[in-house]
């Protein structure tokens, strides 16, 4: 039998750390001594097994232990501050002080979980699988899809998939092959084979991709993200999972096999080009596979048959019964699992992350009916063991015993960590505005057209602004018939809508909203900035097409750099502080939430290290009690006013504008929580009236990129003047006004009749008229002094936000 | 009595729900059957009046779009598939359904034999694409399609939709008015891509067979049911019943008017 003993009760430092690294178990010294401790006392080595089982359930992606650990904050010019865990500090606080009676579950299951109706609940949740895609694009991504959808299938009793959400960062598509780092894969590579991988497993498995976000940055070359989101549909009384001592321990779906070992450990190094030749981490999806697993699931759930489930994911079998037997101990039997193949070691198929299978709980007296339907469906089923009552997790393989492991030392002898964070503000050269307004890239191939014309045309044409349609259709957004708010809305069915919204009951009006905000570039200023941005985008994207912050919740995705270096570590605590700060702000709470540090790239022919930049991507989920209320951001009818909602401050730090114009700069866009509540409420209340046609959020580019987009997108030009745009003292200049990127605005369009109403409804908050729209295509912006400044079509600004991924 | 509606599904089948949504709206009493029931004998064909077959991705669509489903369905259910199409019985493949019934030869059975004819090849755009389309009605015998609008408008999701055939076949589909809905353009004109969204001859988006009571289309009929599916439901004047409906009404009413 192929269990080997690893001897480390006699190894010193320096053999334990030879031992993590070359098992791949990411285990720190420290780890490694708690671990030598509790083997000391049992006067015995672990097995492979035991070891490869603890590293599983103690790595970064399955514990969390960055997020969980004590830091030492330093900020300069500040006393030293003692951080008792970013998740419960600021992230599971936030949700605590809020206190929504429509949250049912948070943190605790695989996905976070709301209500929605009187018969059913919401659940929620967003993973990345960013290491994977990096090495295989394809595999990568649709094991990221499908992962997720296991985790709404492994939330309370098992939820019903009925929405994709996706959200990529990869380098910059045109990169020269010159610039590649050594063993990187091209961007337009990656970004091809990811997008390919998430079609073919999301449209098989029947779930609209409806929603999403792509960008673009030369740091994600090497390390891409791929964030993958899924919404299900449960039933009330399903939400519930208990395991009695008893239970047998039942796997169903795919074969087990030597795919995706390490993937757990795997996730907390930082790649280089040497990781392609890890081999078998990346794991092999079958989609197929998966949906015969739901439509079995879904039918043994409904009658009652099991207790509890959670899905394989990241260590496998080890952490899923780990897990499940938890609280009451649990003895499995190795030979009894299903393999693909011959020849795995114990530890091997304990480990393996093959796709497609979930870990269920049964009573014995339920099982003849449980393997009738599996059979029906044409699904494997298999009991591997039973859920004991000795608190002991016993792994057997052909009647030896190849693991025997306290429980309460698996979960809880992770030693706890003491971390050092250090936040210094960086100090980016900041442009003149004027200069920038006058002189910088006046490009000669149109000599009629405004320098601002021109930028406006620019800003629509970088990659993260620009359409992506290309991507969007091929993804099934229409299947389970329940889309009443589309990706790409407006006259041809090709603007880009802020979010969607999905009816799961067909023939009921009542809805889901999902959006997202993410803005990594305020982050090269503050991560602070940046998250709070993110944060409060997702929330105008809810606003914007009719959504309310009374049932609305938060997911919290970090993808970071390396947690081990002091200045990552700090942008991490300034973009968790946000997160609290503004969502209590808000009043809306984080339901689930997941982190991906060590996003690097090291470039071993340069030694170059390549951080990604901190990137927090926050998803919103919003119930819409009746979706025949809302508004798409395309403009509707000639002669219709248009009105800036909110102030706009001189904000253009981490702007889409500065960026064209070779910039960072310093002042990112602020969230004024106060500010912006008081606008998004009264904005949700003059939709919820009818007082409005179209509805657009100020993002990326600003007033003249939201306008242009709703213009274009309704097919209808527009005649606008700054002069009325609602603005601090110290915005002066048109190029500020057009531009910057102040967060809580949104562009609404107003028919003549309802203008009084519509005003009377936005008291109190700052608001302007800045002009109509007009039935030719031109698009007129005038300047509050000086004349016109912009002044195009809607058919070339649409060019230029369509030409870029005319692929 | 409610007509009985059996939809059918399997491995893959992923448009279950929407297009059972569909037949209960119309008042059909439906039933969604795994093809394993039918196999073993669990549930007879002949129950019921309607068959459907909905969208998807049966077994993956592995070898080909459809061709595993409809070897089952040749193979296994060969007898009362035959009993069932010959006592003048409904049936509708929608998308993966579709492509079902034609490679299992009950599309277009012209001469009312049943071997495979034509084929859904890959789109000439090499890719699955989801977007919405216009269909021009044309006159046919097809039960589900009578009396329906000269355009309809309804989405495509699929990547092996082009309809092809060899040209005496096509030419046979013409002349015996087999044609049910073709792609039409958005402005007037023949249908360019993306108007004709798959690069079917003929602009072929949906066909029947010689005795109009089998059916098969690309287009998603099932997922346009009320005002609120369409696109521009936020911009447009539009009735509260979709495009889609009144196919599946019409198979009710044939169905109800014969029993």
């Amino acid at each position: 039998m192929n269990v080997k003993q690893i001897p480390i009760l006699n190894a010193d430092a320096l053999e334990l750390s030879r031992i993590s690294q070359e098992g791949l178990l990411s285990l720190n010294l420290l780890e490694m001594q708690a671990i030598q401790a509790y083997f000391a006392k049992l006067e015995r080595n672990p097995t492979d097994v035991e070891l490869e089982t603890i590293a599983q359930t103690w790595s970064e992606h399955c514990v969390h232990k960055t997020f969980k650990s004590m830091i030492e904050y330093a900020e300069k010019g500040r006393e030293t501050e003692m951080i008792d865990g970013l998740f419960k500090t600021f992230i599971q606080r936030a949700t605590q002080e809020i206190g929504a009676d429509w949250c049912v579950s948070v943190f605790t299951d695989n996905a976070g979980i709301i209500e929605f109706d009187d018969n059913y609940n919401i659940v929620f949740k967003v993973e990345t699988h960013n290491h994977p895609s990096a090495i295989e694009p394809y595999g990568g991504a649709g094991t990221g899809i499908g992962g997720v959808i296991r985790d709404s299938l492994g939330t309370g009793l098992g939820a019903k998939p009925i929405l994709n959400t996706d959200v990529f960062c990869f380098g910059l598509p045109n990169l020269s092959y010159d610039e590649l780092p050594k063993g990187a894969l091209h961007p337009k590579r990656i970004f091809k084979g990811v997008v390919a991988g998430v079609r073919d497993y999301g449209n098989r498995m029947g779930i609209p991709t409806a929603n999403g976000a792509i960008l673009f940055d030369p740091r994600y070359t090497g390390n891409p993200l791929v964030y993958c989101g899924n919404v299900g549909l449960i039933p009330k009384d399903r939400c519930d999972k208990t395991v009695e001592p008893g239970d047998l321990i039942i796997a169903i779906g795919g074969r087990t096999g030597r795919d995706g070992i390490h993937g757990a450990t795997f996730s907390s190094l930082e790649l280089d080009d040497t990781s392609e030749n890890l081999g078998s981490v990346v794991q092999i999806g079958n989609p197929i596979m998966e949906k015969k697993i739901v439509d079995a699931l879904m039918r043994a759930r409904d009658r009652q048959l099991y207790r509890n489930i959670t899905d394989c994911g990241a260590g496998g079998f080890s952490s899923a019964v780990g897990e499940m037997g938890q609280e009451t101990g649990a003895e499995i039997h190795l030979e009894n699992i299903p393999l693909k193949y011959e020849a795995l070691d114990p530890w091997e198929i304990w480990l393996s992350e093959a796709q497609e299978r979930m870990v269920i709980a049964a009573p014995p007296e339920n099982l003849d009916e449980l393997m009738a339907i599996c059979e029906a469906e044409s699904v494997e089923a298999t009991v591997l063991g039973t859920f004991t009552d000795t608190h002991r997790l016993r792994v057997f393989y052909l009647g030896e015993i190849v693991a025997d492991l306290d429980m309460d030392f698996l979960h809880d002898g992770l030693p706890r960590h003491t971390k050092k964070a250090v936040w210094e503000p960086p100090q980016h050269p900041e442009p003149e505005l004027s200069e920038v307004d006058s002189t910088l890239h006046r490009s000669m191939d149109d000599a009629r057209s405004t320098q601002l014309t021109q930028d406006l045309c620019r800003i629509l044409a970088s990659p993260n602004v620009a359409s992506k349609e290309w991507v969007i259709r091929q993804y099934d957004h229409e299947v389970q018939g329940g889309l009443v708010l589309k990706p790409l809305v407006g006259r041809e069915n090709d603007g880009p809508g802020d979010a969607c919204i999905t009816t799961p009951i067909l023939g009921s009006r009542r809805g889901v909203i999902v959006a997202n905000g993410i803005n990594p570039k305020y982050g090269d200023i503050d991560p602070y900035h940046s998250a709070a941005a993110a944060i409060d985008e997702a929330l105008r994207n809810v606003i914007a097409v009719g959504g309310n912050l009374d049932q609305t919740a938060l997911l919290d995705n970090f993808s970071w750099g390396n947690p081990d270096k002091l200045d990552r570590l700090g942008g991490l605590v300034r973009a968790a502080k946000a997160c609290y700060d503004i969502a209590v702000a808000y009043g809306t709470p984080f339901i689930s939430g997941k982190d991906s540090l060590y996003n690097e790239y090291r470039d071993t022919t340069t030694g170059e290290q390549l951080a990604i930049p901190p990137t927090l991507l926050i998803s919103a989920i919003c119930v819409m009690p009746d979706v025949s209320k809302a508004v798409s951001m395309d403009v509707k009818s000639p002669d219709n006013r248009i009105y800036v909602i909110g102030k706009t401050y001189p904000e253009l730090g981490g702007s889409h504008y500065y960026a064209i114009c070779g910039f960072i700069g310093n002042s990112a866009p602020k969230v004024r929580p106060a500010e912006g509540k008081r606008t998004m409420e009264a904005l949700s209340l003059a939709i919820d009236q009818g007082l409005v046609r179209s509805c657009h959020d100020c993002s990326e580019g600003g007033i003249g990129a939201a306008a242009a987009e709703m213009a274009f997108a309704g097919g209808l030009g527009m005649h606008l003047s700054l002069m009325n745009v609602p603005r601090d003292a110290g915005v002066t200049t048109d190029n500020l006004l057009l531009f910057s990127e102040s967060n809580s605005r949104f562009i609404v369009e107003v028919v003549p009749k309802k203008q009084e109403a519509f005003e009377k409804c936005m008291t109190g908050i700052p608001i302007g008229c800045i002009g109509t729209v007009v039935e030719s295509g031109d698009f007129v912006v005038n300047s509050t002094d000086r004349g016109v400044i912009v002044q195009t079509t809607i058919d070339r600004l649409k060019e230029s936000w369509q030409g870029t991924f005319r692929w | 009595m409610k007509p009985k509606v059996l939809i059918l599904r399997t491995a893959g089948t992923n448009c279950d729900y929407e297009t059972d949504h569909a037949f209960q709206l119309v008042g059909g009493e439906t039933s969604l059957t795994h093809i394993n029931q039918l196999i073993a004998g669990e549930v007879a064909l002949m129950d019921y009046q309607i068959m459907a077959i909905p969208g998807g991705f049966s077994y993956g669509d592995d070898v080909a779009a459809g061709i595993l489903l409809a070897n089952e369905m040749r193979y296994k259910l060969a007898d009362s598939l035959t009993d069932y199409v010959e006592s003048g019985r409904l049936m509708i493949g929608i998308c993966n359904g579709f492509q079902v019934l034609v490679r299992a030869g009950l599309l277009p059975r012209l001469d009312l034999q049943q071997v495979q004819q034509a084929t859904l090849a890959m789109n000439t755009s090499a890719k699955f694409e989801c977007r919405w389309i216009h269909l021009e009605t044309q006159e046919s015998n097809c039960i589900f399609t009578q009396g329906l609008k000269p355009r309809v408008y309804l989405p495509v999701a699929h990547a092996e939709g082009r309809f092809t055939a060899p040209q005496p076949i096509l030419n046979q589909i013409e002349a015996d008015g087999q044609v049910v809905f073709r792609y039409g353009s958005a402005n007037g004109g023949a249908p360019e891509y993306p108007d004709n969204p798959n690069g079917s001859d003929h602009h072929i988006a949906g066909i029947c067979d010689p005795t109009g009571r089998i059916f098969g289309m690309m287009p998603h009929p099932e997922r346009f049911l009320t005002r609120l599916n369409h696109p521009r439901w936020t911009r447009e004047k539009l009735p509260k019943a979709g495009d889609g409906l009144a196919i599946f009404q019409n198979a009710v009413d044939y169905v109800s008017g014969l029993s």
